[in-house]
């Protein structure tokens, strides 16, 4: 395979220096960009990504949050300011098309920046990933997850938020394993506990913690794996299968990570 | 000898009672108008269509099938059985009996048929939801905020529903034993009785004129009983009945996960990053000071607060709510009664003419506590049957205590001045976002 470069995984502003325009913007995140688990989720997006030879290009330094937390913490100012250098930034850039693998970026971006004067055709990168491997792009051979039983946890910001629910379920069955689903599932589906700026605070005062209900929903379905389309989720998730002593025997893997192993890249 | 008192007596009960009501329902008007404005006369044919699908249709509420098909059946009996409210009405003001029965023949048979049967069908649903409150005690029925006059709400309206369906199933069948077994010539033989007919031994051994008394009574008590219970209405959580329509009708379109960007700051914001702007220029004339956020309900658009009105306070949300899951105090269900309750507290005093008293939505009604348990996760949202949006109203508050108060959580605090400095929530430099290319590539 094609081995990771800078060249192949450059930033907007070096394409930029030499009079290039990639197809498409990977919108990392700051989850993306300095949580290590995360970190893993964009390093194993990004070689699909070149595995499937698409045109694109990060921000880089250039890139900052969106201002999802603040404003769902109540601070429209904030929020309002991230956006604005946020928007100059890509349409400085003539950015047209904008994949990401944060459902938070995702919502904020495609549905909170037009209004404030950035419109972008923006994807999830589950609904990348599908149509990918639709267009024969991203092939799955071998199959290193065939028979695992495997349930998906749907992030609010792409499910409910914003009606995505087949996407991600779509690129699993490609793996040939088996998708068992929690009785709370789709527009149904519990929240992880990180949402509204939950994420950067303790819980208020309660009888168990968002996180441990939803994995304990999840481990219901004795599952191999817990698969997650949110690097949000995904901590939470990890911290509630480590809470339940079940991290040797059970996984959370976002969708990118579980295409890319069955790649084998 | 023709007496005109019942017409008259009619007459002043039907005006008396539709007037209070029409008072009552220009009272709630006024008070939704207390609410900010907010546009949402725009897509109609998406509007009608999702009044049609969500109230008409009832699509969320068959999503849980048991109480789905339940209130289905009472929805569809309300709005038949109302059919012969018409009649009732007409022969109350003429004086008349069975106005109808000349005039439509064999389908007024059916038609009264058909009401007897969803009289029985509502009956029958009622006991299974007065159960389900009383009995079975489903969870949500119990929570914290539906102590005293709220679970006496939901248990009056229920008995409303016998009464008038005995009262009407009772009328119905002293009607067809005085057109069938005294032959009494007032009593024109019309309509089909296939439920009332089994009523029909209560009334042996009785005088035609005993009959024709029940028959009066029951009458009167039923179009009395439909009079109040309308003008309960606006004591109730049973608004839902008229409300449900409008509500969907104006209900948000986009994605639920779209939380609107405020304007008043988008023009701050672009002040702030415009470099020709002059910092010491005196605001624009048309500048009135507004506050950012909710504290209050008239803070809150006109939609947020029809809302409240429209809640039947069925807890669906609150149900499918991860803190209410979780033992936290927040109950999307108790956002909405609140905010209700605040109105109809402003409204009180607006009746008698006088200034509202000091209490706020915040604090007084909604703790901090309860705001800053949400996820934003809009599972409320999806779960109400008839298109509420308490999620809004939690952020509109929180952008009050945010923006206005500077009143977040200490750590929240800390998470905005890191995206503030650093264009994260953590405190890395931004020089850095890219290092995991560094670390793919070595």
């Amino acid at each position: 395979m094609m081995t990771a470069s800078t060249t192949n995984i450059p930033t907007m502003s070096e394409l930029a220096a030499q009079g290039k325009q990639p197809e498409v913007l990977f919108w990392v995140g700051c989850a993306g960009s300095f949580d290590e688990r995360a970190k893993k989720i964009t390093k194993a997006f990004v070689k699909l990504l070149i595995k499937a030879e698409v045109s694109f290009a990060v921000l880089g330094p250039e890139e900052s949050c969106t201002g999802d937390p603040a404003k769902r913490a109540g601070n429209e100012f904030l929020f309002q300011m991230q956006a604005m250098t946020n928007i100059e930034v890509l349409n400085g850039y003539e950015v047209k098309k904008i994949v990401t693998a944060c459902p938070h970026c995702f919502n904020t971006l495609k549905n909170e920046y037009p209004g404030l004067g950035g419109s972008y055709e923006v994807m999830h990168h589950t609904q990348f990933l599908k149509q990918l491997l639709n267009e024969k792009k991203l092939k799955v051979e071998g199959g290193s997850f065939k028979g695992k039983r495997i349930t998906f946890h749907d992030p609010c910001y792409l499910g409910r938020a914003n009606n995505e629910y087949e996407a991600p379920r779509a690129v699993l069955s490609k793996l040939e394993s088996e998708l068992i689903e929690m009785k709370n599932c789709k527009a149904k589906g519990l929240c992880c506990g990180a949402g509204g700026a939950q994420m950067f605070k303790d819980a208020e005062p309660g009888n168990k913690e968002i996180n441990i209900e939803r994995t304990d929903q999840a481990l219901a379905t004795k599952p191999d794996i817990i698969a997650a389309g949110c690097p949000f989720c995904n901590t939470m998730m990890t911290d509630g299968v480590k809470n339940k002593e079940q991290e040797h025997k059970v996984a959370v893997m976002d969708i990118a990570e579980l295409l890319e192993q069955a790649q084998d890249l | 000898m023709t007496s005109y008192i019942p017409n008259i007596a009619f007459a002043v009960l039907f005006v008396v009672l539709v007037g209070l009501f029409t008072r009552n329902v220009r009272r709630i008007i006024r008070n939704i108008k207390l609410g900010k404005s907010a546009n949402r006369l725009d897509q109609p044919k998406k509007r009608w269509l999702h009044m049609a699908r969500i109230a008409l249709g009832q699509s969320k509420m068959v999503r849980k099938p048991l109480s789905g098909a339940l209130h289905v059946i009472v929805y569809v009996g309300f709005v038949v059985i109302n059919i012969e409210l018409l009649e009732i009405v007409l022969d109350g003001f003429l004086g008349t009996h069975r106005v109808f029965a000349p005039f439509l023949g064999s389908v007024y048979d059916a038609l009264i048929f058909t009401f007897e049967i969803f009289a029985a069908l509502v009956l029958i649903s009622v006991f299974f939801f007065w159960t389900r409150r009383n009995i079975v005690r489903i969870k949500r029925f119990w929570k914290p905020e539906m102590k005293g006059w709220p679970k006496w709400d939901a248990d009056i309206i229920l008995y409303a529903e016998v009464v008038l369906m005995g009262l009407f199933l009772t009328m119905n069948a002293s009607d067809y034993w005085l057109q069938t077994v005294a032959q009494n010539e007032h009593y024109i033989l019309a309509g089909s009785f296939p439920v009332s007919q089994l009523l029909l031994p209560l009334f042996d051994g009785m005088t035609t004129q005993q009959v024709i008394g029940i028959e009066r009574t029951t009458w009167w008590l039923h179009i009395s009983g439909i009079l109040l219970f309308l003008n309960y209405l606006y004591y109730s959580k049973h608004l839902h009945i008229i409300l449900a329509f409008p509500n969907t009708y104006f209900a948000k379109l986009s994605p639920q996960g779209e939380l609107s960007n405020m304007e008043e700051v988008t023009k701050e914001v672009a002040l702030m990053l415009d470099p020709e702007a002059d910092p010491y220029a005196a605001p624009p004339n048309d500048a009135t000071p507004s506050t950012f956020g909710a504290a209050d309900v008239t803070d809150l658009n006109w939609v947020q607060l029809m809302n409240a009105y429209s809640c039947t306070e069925c807890g669906r949300c609150t149900d499918e709510c991860p803190a209410n899951q979780t033992g936290k105090l927040l109950s999307p269900r108790k956002i909405m009664m609140d905010t209700r309750d605040r109105l109809t507290e402003i409204g009180s005093y607006l009746n008698k003419g006088e200034e509202p008293n000091q209490n706020t939505l915040l604090d007084t009604y909604i703790s901090r506590e309860e705001l800053w348990a949400c996820t934003s996760c809009n599972a409320c949202v999806e779960a109400c049957p008839i298109a509420i949006d308490p999620l809004s109203i939690i952020m509109e508050m929180r952008r009050y205590l945010v923006m206005e108060q500077s009143a977040a959580p200490n750590e929240l605090n800390v998470m905005m001045t890191n995206v503030e400095n650093n264009g994260a929530p953590w405190p890395f430099n931004q020089q850095d976002r890219i290092a995991w290319r560094e670390e793919l590539i070595t």
